[in-house]
């Protein structure tokens, strides 16, 4: 699959958006494709947005899409909802063995022992909710294999039509925008009509959300939620243009990044992969292979502590 | 914080009236020093007591008069975070009246009037039980339903603010409906809640009874009337999720009893419950509870339960004061329910059997049975 020129990701554009000087930085001459399906019902109401990026934009409208071929093609829409209902209680049922997993983990780390076998049991800990992910990201990708295999969307007279439209749209624009919102809606999009090998050679700019879903494994977190104390949990796979890295925005609001703990123990579960936090106003560019174009990234560091994106590899 | 309190330097000042008038002048009242509260009442009385709701302790305790003086006082060791409704019983001339403190403005509003409200160090009514004028708000609309278990029933219906009809959304029927919206502010909390993505779009059914005590007591016609009657009917007028985790049903005190106890007579209907001080009266032997023979059919419900305990729901949230006795029923009830494999969890509260009490812990409650998108919204 033709990777994309080079993906331009930023933080939070909700109070401080750095969006429009991240596009006219591109130089763009051909047209816009905008992604805003996690908006859900509000993706048309992108006026603000299109002036952000200059006006030159065609809104691929991908949540109408969807609504449009499940109102059209019932067997379709009751095969979808019942793969969602099974991706969630998947997610569910992965949640809750989290949940116990993190709370060994908090007990065993407790106990008065041999520091010798605190160390291997923390590994072990660790360890086992590395491979409860792995099982997760492997879990839903069966779930999709499973209805892809029996429903054949790339074949299905309903979604055809419209992914040749999105094809021919996409096919006179230079870049595609991606804006976050609720980026289960918007990974559901992105898969159901094949956005990932139609952005070849472009440039995709995503930001928040955006961002999450083209990274190769989608991460939920708020370290501070109202029914008690977040746990972090992979949701599924992403596009997969930025791999190596889980993408964090909005830290100011939802990461307790001044808590080493809970800082170490998140890029620690995560390792190889670099835990980046996107704050607002924060921009960084992939391209062949490497970052540049940094500006306000965070990265996350195993000892706890967080500094300056700098790295280039 | 002064390491003498005010009350014992007024003390030590040898009060009189034009003293006593300038220790009050724009002091707030109960006076909060760390954990020592110091209750004050000004008037002519033969004697004056302070009327709690802290099971524990005395429920009438006595005032001191400062000598040559109309200042009553009453200091009290209150622990932090601690929320207390209370008044005074004022007796003169061979008679006593109740009363709300008339110096301090806290007032908590119930069915049965108001009390004064002591807010301890560190206790304040929480930002999202207030009305925020930038949250759009959910419609509230009468609801009649002619159920053949009990005859007519009048109850409320709340739509969520962007109710779309080809949405669907999950169902909460709360017990106790009028009071839970007219003392718990839960129509607001519901509005700011859904604003601030941490529960999801509701439907949400607040239902009364005319005959709360014996209808929420393991009532089969009530639990028949809800489950049977009045789910079915809402799903057919509105887009339901059918599925038991979209399913609530909550209540507090009695309305606790019904909730659980219709659960268990429909077992996996309802996959969430919201139990609020729940009045799970039981005994270890005899069947009668000292609570009297209003609770001897919810004893009888909850014995039975204890003998023979399943799991009936997928999560259970259960808040309960540690002011009220009700504390020791709710503590027991909490690894049995645990034991059959539900998700359960009970959050205490220092504050007693009460409408604040219950509203103050309807967000912890509500976004762990129904977590809204907070978690997959990153805009």
């Amino acid at each position: 699959m033709e990777q994309p020129s080079a993906v331009v990701l930023l933080g939070a554009q909700r109070f401080d958006p750095n969006l429009q000087a991240a596009s006219e930085s591109l130089h763009a001459d051909g047209r816009i494709g905008l992604i805003t399906a996690g908006w859900q019902e509000r993706e048309s109401e992108d006026e603000e947005l299109v002036s952000h990026l200059g006006g030159n934009t065609i809104n691929l409208r991908l949540h109408e899409r969807g609504e449009q071929i499940f109102a059209g093609d019932p067997e379709l829409r009751a095969a979808h909802r019942e793969r969602q209902d099974l991706l969630r209680h998947t997610q569910d049922f992965y949640r809750i063995r989290l949940e116990h997993l993190r709370e060994a983990e908090r007990i065993i780390a407790q106990r008065t022992a041999p520091s010798g076998i605190h160390i291997e049991e923390g590994r072990t800990s660790v360890e086992a909710i590395r491979e409860l992910d792995i099982r997760h990201l492997a879990n839903c990708a069966r779930l999709h294999v499973a209805f892809e295999l029996r429903w054949g969307l790339g074949k299905r007279p309903s979604v055809l039509r419209h992914r040749a439209e999105i094809a021919e749209a996409v096919g006179g624009c230079s870049v595609i925008a991606i804006a976050g919102g609720h980026v289960a809606s918007l990974i559901n999009r992105l898969a159901l009509f094949g956005i990932g090998s139609l952005v070849g050679g472009k440039v995709v700019l995503a930001w928040s959300g955006g961002a999450m879903a083209v990274s190769d494994r989608v991460v939920l977190f708020h370290d501070d939620p109202p029914q008690g104390p977040g746990v972090s949990e992979v949701l599924d796979a992403g596009l997969g243009l930025v791999p190596g890295v889980v993408l964090l925005p909005h830290p100011e609001q939802r990461l307790q990044l001044n808590d080493r703990q809970r800082v170490h123990r998140l890029v620690n579960r995560f390792l190889p992969a670099r835990c980046l936090a996107l704050p607002a106003r924060s921009h960084l560019t992939f391209r062949d292979g490497k970052f540049s174009s940094i500006e306000g990234v965070l990265e996350l560091r195993l000892d706890g502590e967080n500094v300056p994106f700098r790295s280039a590899s | 914080m002064s390491a003498v309190l005010a009350i014992d330097e007024l003390l030590a000042s040898a009060p009189d009236a034009a003293r006593v008038t300038a220790f009050l002048s724009g002091r707030k009242v109960p006076i909060v020093e760390g954990s020592i509260i110091t209750f004050c009442w000004l008037g002519h009385a033969d004697a004056v007591s302070l009327r709690h709701w802290i099971y524990g302790l005395e429920s009438a305790t006595a005032l001191s008069r400062v000598s040559n003086t109309d200042l009553w006082y009453l200091k009290l060791d209150i622990p932090s975070y601690s929320r207390v409704e209370y008044k005074y019983t004022v007796h003169r001339g061979g008679a006593s009246e109740w009363i709300e403190d008339p110096l301090n403005p806290n007032r908590a509003r119930d069915p049965f009037g108001a009390n004064s409200v002591l807010q301890a160090e560190g206790y304040e009514a929480p930002a999202w039980t207030r009305r925020d004028p930038s949250v759009r708000e959910g419609l509230l609309e009468p609801h009649v339903f002619n159920s053949a278990s009990l005859g007519q029933r009048n109850g409320t219906l709340y739509l969520p603010a962007r109710f779309r009809r080809t949405r669907q959304y999950p169902l909460l029927v709360v017990h106790d409906g009028s009071d839970y919206l007219n003392y718990a502010s839960m129509k607001v909390i519901l509005d700011n809640l859904i604003h601030r993505l941490e529960i999801p779009d509701l439907i949400v059914a607040f239902t009364d009874s005319p005959d709360r005590l014996n209808e929420y007591a393991n009532d089969p016609l009530h639990a028949r009337f809800i489950t049977e009657e009045l789910a079915p009917d809402l799903a057919t007028h509105f887009p339901l999720i059918d599925r038991p985790q979209a399913r609530c049903l909550m209540g507090a005190s009695f309305g606790a009893v019904a909730a659980f106890s219709t659960a268990v007579r429909y077992p996996d209907f309802w996959g969430r419950l919201l139990l609020q001080s729940g009045s799970f009266a039981f005994t270890d032997i005899g069947t009668r509870n000292r609570r009297g023979p209003l609770f001897d059919k919810v004893v009888a419900f909850v014995n039975g339960y204890r003998e023979m305990p399943r799991a009936v729901s997928e999560r259970v949230f259960m808040s309960c004061g540690v002011y009220e006795s009700l504390i020791y029923e709710n503590r027991s009830l909490l690894p049995l329910l645990s034991a059959t494999g539900m998700e359960v969890r009970l959050v205490e509260a220092r504050d007693g059997h009460n409408w604040e009490n219950w509203r103050d812990r309807l967000r912890e409650g509500l976004s762990w049975l129904f977590p809204g998108p907070l978690s997959f919204i990153y805009e």
